[in-house]
């Protein structure tokens, strides 16, 4: 994280320096993306939240921690794949589950569906591609997504 | 009450974070907006097949921003311009895990170890993906159909 806030402190000086207006202009629209975000954050914060409270750390661990099976790597992944969360929402969450005893290859199962697989959108890219193919993809990308979570398993 | 009183606890533990760090990444996911607009990036597709054009596909979706049924769009105007079906679904592949914003919220919130390992993974995953798809598609009348705006609308609403 802090390697990450040197670089933007970094990118922004040499934006300044190449373009004063331009910059301005970026910052602004970050921070104006950043208050678009900012409900639906907060709503998923309290949710996770109340979730903590009735679910403990240990109870989370022992599902969807490191020695958790294939299971859990199914059920991440269909998660993943109905939800419509923005990612830059899903990133501050997969930081609080993994806080909160969820393993990094569950997250890298949530995380790839949720980015990857989307049933919800299906009707819209179905639209583009027709259904035949947009199933296809579909279907080909939560099986990539739980053979990242096993690759993540070894090498994590 | 001790209910509540956990449940705030909570909260306040992942929103002063979350507060403190968000921001700055935003400002940085704006910066990267202004200096590399989606028209600038658009105007370097083309007809390119191939390593080459596989490349490009891939270098085009790094930079753009948005979920994933934005990238629909642009699939059509690749489609259009003559990209193969590999390199149409090697690009939707690429836009939903690899884009650059995205990316720098992965090092973020989740650490450079587990970003470097997930893209690792994943680029050679759906570059498969690509593949089999054309494998599958190549005989059928598949087509990635432009979608009109109005229309697009009128179908949500509905």
């Amino acid at each position: 994280m802090k390697t990450l806030m040197v670089l933007t402190i970094l990118g922004i000086g040499l934006s300044f320096f190449k373009d004063r207006e331009k910059t301005l202009q970026g910052i602004r629209k970050g921070l104006k993306m950043f208050a678009g975000i900012l409900p639906a954050l907060i709503y998923i914060l309290i949710l996770v939240s109340v979730l903590l409270w009735i679910f403990p750390k240990e109870t989370i661990s022992s599902f969807l921690g490191y020695g958790s099976g294939w299971i859990s790597f199914f059920v991440a992944g269909i998660i993943g794949a109905i939800s419509l969360i923005p990612g830059f929402v899903a990133y501050p969450l997969a930081n609080v589950l993994l806080k909160s005893g969820v393993s990094y290859q569950i997250l890298a199962v949530f995380i790839t569906t949720l980015m990857m697989v989307g049933v919800l959108t299906l009707p819209i890219e179905a639209k583009y591609f027709g259904w035949r193919s947009s199933i296809i993809r579909n279907v080909l990308s939560f099986i990539a997504a739980i053979i990242i979570g096993f690759l993540m398993r070894f090498f994590l | 009450m001790n209910a509540l009183v956990i449940i705030l606890n909570n909260f306040w533990m992942f929103f002063r974070e979350m507060i403190m760090f968000l921001p700055l990444m935003f400002v940085l996911v704006g910066l990267i907006d202004v200096w590399f607009p989606k028209e600038k990036v658009e105007k370097h597709i083309n007809k390119e097949s191939g390593i080459k054009g596989m490349f490009l596909v891939v270098l085009l979706a790094m930079f753009q921003a948005g979920p994933l049924y934005g990238a629909f769009p642009v699939a059509a105007l690749l489609w259009k311009k003559g990209s193969s079906i590999k390199n149409i679904f090697i690009y939707l592949g690429a836009f939903s895990t690899l884009k650059i914003p995205m990316l720098s919220f992965e090092i973020g919130f989740l650490g450079l170890k587990f970003t470097l390992l997930r893209t690792l993974f994943t680029l050679p995953l759906f570059i498969i993906i690509g593949y089999i798809m054309e494998w599958a598609l190549k005989d059928t009348d598949f087509e990635v159909k432009t979608v009109e705006k109005e229309k697009a609308k009128k179908s949500i609403k509905v």
